[in-house]
């Protein structure tokens, strides 16, 4: 009895082993993995991203899969969650690329999960393109990490020219989460802008908080009393309702100032009339649309009901320049190592692609170069393209 | 004159800011110190039963909101919803007593303390999956009106967080001086070994006790959310513990005590970060309150005989 046992386990194993070589044999599937803050602190991020991947992938399943080299292959999305945690973002990472034998990775969304995740990606040789990773350390040094945005560097001195020129004030507040690298990696950025237009001491107050604090009330007690003309506060949507009411709650009159950050469909959906006719710098601007950019919007928002957010358009450039990638890189030889170079010389080559979000040529660093927009936040709460600045 | 009069300002405006912080720390150390009075152990979940309770009082609140708003006025949807709230929250609370404690009793301390924990866990990621991980946004209860007087800025709805927890001591002081059910509460607090033989049970007490905590952190839930008004699953965590240190600051087992510390957090929490650049702001207020139980281990009115046993 116990050697019967043993050998239908033994034959099992066998035909195990088998059945998956044989089967990877026969047909091979292109696996992209997706790294996305589905639970956490900003779930709206990982539904905008899957919802935009998820739309992608339908693209692909009509033209009957992904033609690459005159053969098409069918495609396969792997949407691990990262919790909107560095840890879990790894660890997903780590598992994709190991064990899920994804071609490239897009995500991870924050600069938080994109910097350590960006390194396990470039150790195993595998593309990852972080759609909205602002963080020069993503991609520094990292031949095999991408991104599909501008940089904080970038975002910084544009954010200090358009207060200067739309206003014309001399003397700002900032106010960041300095436990988060995107906030305080802006946040240095913007003072250093801004220093160098008006002089030392120009920013009069510089105040932070830690992740998941609530009550700004001492730091913006803080900003009222400097007499500072404008708010500069490049933090996630959980946090910018709540610092806009505290700030107008203490006596704050003057213009509050956002990022990229912003961006998420949810800010004016809980910060509600308090954020009417507040600036932000982002990559795209839903109000006013054009072409592809419109014809995305209006199938997202048909689909899921409302009007993507910059981290949608992000991901859906960031998996059309993956695609592209695979298709230039000529042919899929099965061999996951040799395959992931080809995609990674092919991505860096990439010039002039015309994405949803704008036109992007990848530097050596694997940064694209690329506008950004200045939105305002309308009556209606709508963002409006209200300028755009190019480097 | 006129910087000294900017100073005593911006000193006022701090003090109010310190006043609401500090009234979210009293109200829930409350719920801490009152369970330690009872059964000798600091409920880990009560952080978690806040954050059960504030998402009760969002349902109720927009649900009130939706029927009467317009035909009953404000304050009494205000006060229907914080009645309301309070009665469902403290069920919660027995259920942890119940659920979670009760089997326990005579285990190990240890085992005791973390079911705490373990409920706190099940509590956040039962509302995930029931909720999803999406934020809600607390309707406002009351419409917010910013005042200016003398330069300092305060709102309505501060000032009504700031009587309404006061008031709340206020009321659970008198119940636990004045009533029967209040001196079981205390003569449990002081033998609990003793004072079952003389016909009180623990287990009418110790639930009891919960559910007051429980009411407490409800009460609590809806002032933050008129103050705070963005919810999420994990809202309880870090409130919950600086309650907790305010509950061991204040003396264990000790209700005024408690209160008294609730409210010195939020002072130091505030003056740090105003006085010193707002980085060091948890590094040295955590400091001072390190450097304030070094020398009163026990805390500001912690007895002898609540700090002899166990944890």
């Amino acid at each position: 009895m116990k050697k019967i046992a043993c050998l239908v386990v033994v034959v099992f194993a066998f035909a195990m082993m088998f059945s998956t070589s044989a089967f990877s044999a026969r047909k091979t599937i292109i696996r992209i993995g997706i790294n996305a803050p589905m639970t956490g602190d900003i779930p709206k991020v990982g539904e905008g991203s899957k919802y935009a991947a998820m739309l992608w992938l339908e693209d692909i399943e009509k033209a009957g899969g992904l033609e690459v080299g005159g053969k098409k292959y069918e495609v396969d999305l792997v949407i691990e969650d990262n919790e909107s945690k560095a840890e879990s973002a790894v660890k997903a990472n780590t598992k994709m690329i190991t064990q899920d034998d994804v071609l490239a990775i897009i995500g991870p969304q924050s600069s938080k999960q994109a910097i350590p995740a960006g390194e396990v990606a470039n150790k195993y040789k595998t593309v990852m393109i972080s759609p909205w990773s602002t963080n020069p350390s993503t991609t520094l040094d990292r031949p095999y990490v991408f991104r599909g945005c501008f940089l904080d560097p970038f975002q910084g001195p544009v954010v200090a020219n358009f207060i200067t020129d739309e206003f014309g004030f001399s003397k700002a507040a900032v106010l960041y989460d300095v436990a988060s690298d995107y906030p305080k990696g802006l946040a240095e950025v913007f003072k250093e802008a801004w220093e160098k237009k008006h002089g030392a001491g120009s920013i009069v107050a510089y105040q932070s908080f830690t992740t998941k604090d609530t009550d700004f009330s001492s730091q913006l007690t803080k900003i009222v009393k400097s007499g500072a003309e404008v708010l500069f506060t490049p933090q996630y949507y959980n946090e910018v309702p709540l610092i806009v009411r505290q700030a107008k709650d203490l006596g704050w009159k003057g213009p509050i100032v956002g990022s990229d950050s912003w961006g998420s469909a949810e800010t004016v959906e809980l910060c509600g009339e308090s954020c009417y006719g507040l600036f932000f710098s982002t990559h795209y601007a839903a109000a006013g649309a054009k072409g592809a950019t419109k014809e995305f919007i209006e199938r997202y928002k048909a689909n899921y009901g409302y009007v993507p957010d910059d981290v949608a358009a992000l991901t859906w450039d960031a998996l059309h320049l993956a695609q592209q990638a695979i298709q230039d890189a000529g042919k899929i030889t099965g061999k996951i190592e040799t395959d992931r170079t080809a995609v990674r010389n092919a991505l860096a080559k990439i010039k002039n692609f015309a994405g949803i979000t704008g036109n992007m040529t990848f530097t050596e660093e694997g940064d694209p170069i690329k506008c950004a927009v200045i939105v305002k936040i309308n009556d209606k709460g709508e963002y409006e393209f209200y300028k755009s600045s190019c480097p | 004159m006129e910087a000294l009069i900017e100073l005593i300002q911006y000193i006022v405006q701090n003090l109010i800011n310190a006043l609401q912080r500090g009234s979210f720390y009293a109200v829930i150390s409350i719920g801490y110190s009152m369970v330690y009075g009872v059964l000798m152990l600091f409920n880990f979940a009560h952080g978690d039963i806040f954050m059960v309770a504030t998402y009760i009082g969002f349902g109720i609140a927009t649900l009130f909101l939706a029927l009467f708003a317009g035909f009953i006025p404000g304050p009494l949807i205000f006060l229907a919803t914080i009645v309301i709230t309070m009665f469902l929250a403290s069920w919660i609370g027995v259920f942890v007593e119940v659920a979670g404690y009760r089997p326990l009793r005579s285990a190990p301390r240890a085992s005791a303390a973390i079911t705490g924990l373990m409920i706190g866990i099940i509590f956040e990621t039962s509302i995930l999956i029931l909720l999803g991980a999406k934020r809600l946004s607390f309707p406002p209860l009351m419409e917010s009106i910013a005042y200016n007087v003398g330069g300092v800025y305060f709102t309505n709805v501060k000032v009504m967080i700031i009587i309404i927890s006061l008031l709340l001591m206020l009321a659970l002081h008198t119940f636990i001086q004045k009533t029967k059910w209040g001196m079981a509460m205390r003569a449990m607090s002081y033998d609990f070994l003793a004072v079952p033989l003389m016909g009180v049970s623990i287990n009418v007490i110790a639930p009891l006790t919960f559910a007051v905590g429980a009411g407490l952190a409800a009460v609590a839930g809806i002032l933050y959310g008129q103050a705070y008004p963005i919810l999420d699953p994990y809202m309880g965590v870090i409130i919950g513990w600086k309650a907790f240190v305010a509950a061991i600051l204040g003396g264990r087992g000790s209700i005024k005590g408690a209160a008294l510390a609730g409210y010195l957090l939020g002072f130091i929490e505030i003056f740090v970060a105003t006085i010193f650049p707002s980085t060091l702001r948890d590094l040295i207020a955590y400091s001072i309150i390190l450097l304030i139980l070094t020398y009163r281990p026990r805390g500001f009115f912690g007895m002898e005989h609540s700090t002899k046993l166990r944890l």
